[in-house]
């Protein structure tokens, strides 16, 4: 039998750790810039769109991430589509985030006093000019802490596509326990890595919602 | 008094409407408002001529702020027909709605500034992005124009160092920097501590004397007294009564002006 040192345990947990990061950061973008749109079309009060997203986020909020995982990697398989865990997981993980943050910015837009679209539209400022001159600067600051602290949900999230077979951090924990059998150690180790990503996001989310805050006074 | 002057001759610094002096910039035929089934206008007949300052005063309720919002969009009305400055009053059309407003400044009640900008900033903003005016013709027109509400050591403060009064002003210079013809106040000194009402009012009145056209809601009976040419009274979504200063706080006719007239001295 081989022996594993520590080192190999959190040698091949950092490598793995990796695309813990990168379907972190591919969730966040996509699922940033697909939130975006949504929420500019919300903004512009057509009715049948405004239900429209409005549905989509009620699925990916009401649904377990996990089944969405599930259903999209054999669902697009069902079209005829090769799909690998890698796509599918990108895919579910950007929607998902999507749903939550056009959610979380429509509250900080919501945030921002009718006044200021009142005032804008009166001087004769179009709607994109409205949103990316007046609205959005100001919904920005507001947006900052709720957005900074979803990321740490994402990045716990992606643990979820281990289930699909993509060998992230949680996938590669899982692996390494079945061959060491020391799961606790290796578990733990798995967490400590979490930990590690995850803390300084909180942190940061918190230093940013203080600095808010003194803005504000 | 102010319906002599020729803004254009006495101060650079307004610019002239399109319309001719003494023809309306402001041409108000029929109109009716609801918010769903309560009638708020009840058929509104209005001219304001060139270079006129008109007050509207009545009760809380009685439709006043409502067709001031009207004249710029900012409410929709359901019949009547609303002409500003020659440009008629699209609702449908972002366009025509975006012409008329270039021509109808706006005061606010609670000011609105925009917090994330100075107050130079403030100012240039609509002129940059919608008449797409030079960056330096821009600030020298900003510069004047806090100048002229007396502000122009602020260019680069924030709004939120400002006291009330400042603010307002800013806002006034604002709204003139997009050189309206027609400029609405609604309420401008209502959220005001009494001590900074005198200075917003004395730059609205200076606009007056320069031949800007006016039409403010008000509660602030001496100076509508003091400045408006004709003085409006509205009861329950209709014009009530119209005439002279003199004649509506001297001589009121219907027994709703002088009950609303009494009420105020209470």
């Amino acid at each position: 039998m081989v022996d594993f040192t520590l080192w190999d345990i959190l040698r091949n947990l950092l490598l793995a750790a990796r695309w813990t990061i990168v379907l972190s950061l591919v969730a966040f973008v996509g699922g940033g810039a697909v939130g975006l749109v949504l929420l500019v079309v919300r903004l512009g009060r057509n009715r049948i769109a405004e239900s429209l997203i409005a549905g989509y986020v009620q699925v990916f909020q009401g649904t377990p991430l996990l089944m969405q995982l599930f259903l999209l990697y054999f669902g697009i398989a069902l079209f005829g589509i090769d799909t690998s865990p890698w796509v599918a997981a990108c895919l579910a993980l950007t929607l998902y985030t999507s749903a939550y943050l056009t959610e979380i910015w429509r509250g900080c837009v919501d945030a921002v006093p009718r006044g200021q679209w009142e005032a804008s539209a009166s001087l004769a400022l179009s709607f994109g000019q409205q949103l990316s001159h007046v609205v959005l600067p100001q919904a920005l600051k507001i947006a900052v802490p709720p957005t900074v602290g979803f990321l740490v949900q994402v990045v716990k999230g992606t643990a979820l596509a281990s289930v699909i077979g993509f060998v992230e951090l949680t996938k590669a924990g899982g692996m390494i326990a079945n061959v060491t059998y020391e799961p606790l150690l290796v578990y733990g180790c798995v967490a400590l890595i979490y930990f590690t990503i995850c803390f300084p996001i909180s942190l940061y989310a918190g230093v940013l919602e203080r600095k808010l805050h003194v803005g504000q006074r | 008094m102010s319906a002599s002057a020729d803004p254009s001759a006495t101060n650079a610094v307004l610019v002239a409407p399109h319309t001719e002096i003494g023809a309306p910039v402001v041409r108000i035929t029929a109109l009716r408002k609801s918010f769903g089934e309560l009638e708020v206008l009840k058929g509104i007949d209005l001219d304001v001529m060139r270079g006129e300052v008109v007050a509207v005063i009545g009760k809380s309720g009685s439709g006043k702020s409502t067709l001031l919002r009207c004249i710029n969009g900012l409410e929709v009305f359901q019949q009547g027909s609303l002409v500003v400055d020659g440009k008629p009053l699209l609702h449908e059309s972002a366009l025509a709605m975006r012409e008329l407003r270039q021509r109808v400044g706006m005061i606010f009640q609670s000011f609105n500034l925009f917090p994330h900008l100075s107050v130079g900033r403030n100012v240039m903003l609509a002129p940059r992005l919608v008449k797409k005016r030079k960056a330096e013709e821009n600030e020298a027109r900003a510069r004047q124009l806090l100048e002229r509400v007396g502000l122009a050591e602020k260019f680069d403060a924030m709004p939120d160092q400002l006291s009330g009064g400042q603010q307002q002003r800013v806002a006034i210079a604002r709204a003139l920097a997009m050189d309206p013809a027609v400029m609405l106040c609604d309420e401008i000194t209502s959220a005001l501590d009494p001590e900074l009402v005198g200075e917003v009012l004395r730059v609205v009145e200076s606009l007056a004397e320069e031949g800007m056209t006016l039409l403010m809601v008000t509660h602030e009976m001496g100076f509508a007294r003091k400045v408006a040419d004709r003085v409006i009274f509205m009861h329950q979504g209709r014009v009530h009564e119209s005439g002279t200063p003199e004649a509506i706080f001297g001589a009121p006719q219907t027994p709703e002006l002088k009950q609303f007239l009494s009420s105020l001295h209470d």
